[in-house]
């Protein structure tokens, strides 16, 4: 458990961003994802959470260098992956898979259910025909679909089970590590507990581990180990969920857990209302990104970043107040 | 289905997608496209006046007026070639005799009231230029701009962020205390019900299979359905596996003689499959549409049901 299988070094991307005139040079950048560094333990879920804009995707994208790195490095199983060629990170790609937020525009509607997942198996030559179709049946029984689906197109199934089809085509090569980007975020919400029990079930069986990235904290909190809260593009809070949910340190994470709606018409709940918008990731605030929002900034936020620290246990809070607050 | 709604007050309709909240909604409004669509029969009284029976004419005078909608998607559903200030105006001068200096001074007034900084600047702006919760604030504000009597807002916050959802529906509420406003709140998010509502109706697969006022639904809820929709919501205190409903929504294209949502149900006996229940009174305010919960018959509610 406690062996790391994912180690993210101090990860950058920053987007240029053109200038207004249609020749002009690009001066400005979006930091994207800004000096980001955790990792991520064997057979663990990690889930990410954050506002849209918080650089959540991005981040999965850089995992999966389908987006190359501006800064930094991933490392795993010994290489770091930003380095690799196109090439080598092809081979590299069969221990990392990923599942897209959209069930109804991540599968191809002209392929049938088996040349979707045969897919993986044919580009990385794994196994003979016989052995695919066999791979096939198999992966539809392990998500809970029949053979007979094999042969229809993806427009005959409802959502919840495109979200099958999408998990089994990630399972198709094995992979180790499954990153899951809002995998459940468009499904209703009973359809959204049966996929989540077959993530956790398969989690168990293969010994997979997940990055989850999700903006429903409930969701997050339901399945993740550990959680790193991440705002205009770098992580402010990081523990596990326990640290995160009970023992919340960052004044964004808890207003963002005052926001999540009642679980009951009976209660009250004592509520942060965050004001104004997330910031443009382009003209960030100086300083602690988060200081204009936050209810108890000083002058010192304003002007200094504050650093992820330790502050007890597996919990990390980037805050200049850390243990200050009330 | 049937419902009613009194001055000021929020209910809640809650279902799956394809249980026909939209549909419900899009009724009201006169806004089913037709043909093919057709309401088969029923009526929709709106202070005495039954919409289904007014001519086109007529309903354009009410809709956006005396009725409007918040539409669900904020990204979609303005008009990308128009300035905001532009789409705004165009609903009061609709509506309105008011000239275009004052429907100007009316559209800031209302960007003001929903809380955007700096309205005379922001009307000059198009949609691309307003973040998703600002976009949301600025349907709010055209939905509202002639004082309404009755708002639709279907889904208001779904596509938001859950720190802007809470300052939307926020505002949502303060509006209505200001107006008196009655509101009908379309959502999948039982979170968002508990928020904003006083009765909540759950819809499945088109039919209404439970009516009540949202404290007695919380508290002491009825339909297996609606069993299953709450032990599915993942809450603080979740552990261990998800209580799911196993199966999918029936294809509504075919008929189907019982209970829709018998296949699905774990209490299904098979009168369910060959007869379909009415929306019956079982207690005070509390509607519920199945064989075995009746006024001096309840069914005894397992565990949440496995997938």
């Amino acid at each position: 458990m406690s062996e790391s299988i994912i180690q993210i070094n101090q990860l950058k991307k920053h987007f240029p961003v053109k200038d207004q005139s249609l020749f002009g040079k690009s001066s400005k950048v979006v930091k994207a994802v800004d000096d980001v560094s955790f990792e991520v333990k064997r057979g663990e879920t990690l889930g990410i959470v954050g506002e849209s804009g918080c650089g959540k995707s991005t981040l999965a994208r850089l995992i999966m260098q389908l987006i190359r790195p501006t800064e930094g490095s991933v490392i795993m199983g010994g290489q770091d992956l930003a380095k690799l060629s196109d090439k080598e990170m092809k081979r590299a790609r069969k221990s990392i898979q990923m599942i897209f937020q959209n069930p109804y525009a991540s599968l191809d509607p002209r392929k049938t259910v088996e040349q979707l997942i045969v897919e993986p198996l044919v580009i990385h030559q794994v196994g003979t025909h016989q052995e695919r179709v066999k791979r096939v049946k198999e992966l539809l029984e392990v998500v809970g679909l029949s053979d007979y689906h094999a042969t229809r197109y993806p427009h005959e199934f409802s959502g919840g089970q495109r979200q099958r089809i999408n998990i089994a085509r990630a399972l198709a090569l094995n992979p180790e590590v499954v990153i899951c980007d809002e995998s459940v975020s468009a499904l209703d919400v009973s359809i959204q507990a049966q996929v989540i029990n077959l993530l956790k079930d398969l989690q168990a069986s293969f010994n997979l581990t997940y990055i989850f990235i999700s903006h429903d904290l409930n969701v997050v909190r339901y399945i993740s180990d550990r959680i790193a809260v991440m705002y205009l593009g770098r992580v402010v809070e990081m523990g596990t969920y326990e640290e995160i949910y009970h023992n919340a340190q960052h004044p964004y994470t808890r207003a963002l857990l005052s926001a999540v709606p009642k679980e009951s018409p009976l209660i009250k709940k004592e509520r942060v209302i965050l004001t104004g918008d997330v910031p443009s990731p382009m003209n960030p605030p100086s300083g602690c990104h988060f200081h204009k929002r936050c209810p108890y900034a000083t002058d010192r936020c304003k002007t200094e970043a504050p650093a992820l620290t330790l502050y007890e246990g597996q919990h990390k809070v980037s805050c200049h107040l850390l243990g200050n607050l009330s | 289905m049937s419902f009613d709604l009194k001055q000021g007050e929020t209910i809640g309709i809650v279902g799956e997608s394809g249980s026909g909240k939209s549909v419900t909604s899009t009724a009201i409004l006169g806004l089913i496209p037709s043909p093919p669509g057709k309401i088969e029969r029923g009526s929709i009284l709106f202070e005495g006046k039954d919409l289904t029976k007014l001519s086109q004419a007529q309903m354009r005078k009410i809709r956006g007026n005396e009725i409007s909608m918040i539409f669900q998607d904020p990204m979609t559903s303005l008009n990308p070639v128009f300035t905001v200030g532009n789409q705004i105006i165009e609903v009061i001068r609709l509506h309105q005799q008011l000239d275009k200096k004052a429907a100007r001074q009316r559209a800031i007034e209302m960007l003001k009231l929903v809380g955007i900084p700096e309205p005379e600047k922001r009307l000059e702006q198009y949609p691309h230029e307003f973040s998703g919760g600002m976009r949301q604030r600025v349907m709010i504000a055209i939905a509202l701009a002639c004082n309404p009597k009755l708002l639709i807002a279907d889904e208001p916050t779904t596509a938001l962020d859950v720190t802007v959802q809470a300052q939307i529906l926020d505002l949502m509420k303060k509006l209505q205390d200001d107006l008196q406003t009655s509101i009908i709140m379309i959502t999948h998010d039982l979170g968002v019900v508990w928020e904003s509502c006083q009765k909540v109706l759950v819809m499945y697969a088109g039919n209404t299979v439970e009516y009540a006022t949202v404290e007695e639904l919380y508290e002491k809820p009825l339909h297996p359905y609606t069993w299953g929709l709450l032990d599915s919501q993942i809450k603080s205190d979740t552990t261990g596996k998800l209580p799911s409903i196993p199966g999918n929504p029936p294809d509504l294209r075919e008929d189907i003689a019982g209970c829709y949502f018998a296949p699905r149900c774990p209490y299904a006996k098979d009168k369910c499959f060959s007869e379909k229940p009415p929306l019956v009174e079982v207690a005070p305010n509390h509607l519920v549409a199945c064989h075995f919960q009746t006024s001096d018959h309840r069914l005894e509610r397992k565990g949440g049901s496995q997938a």
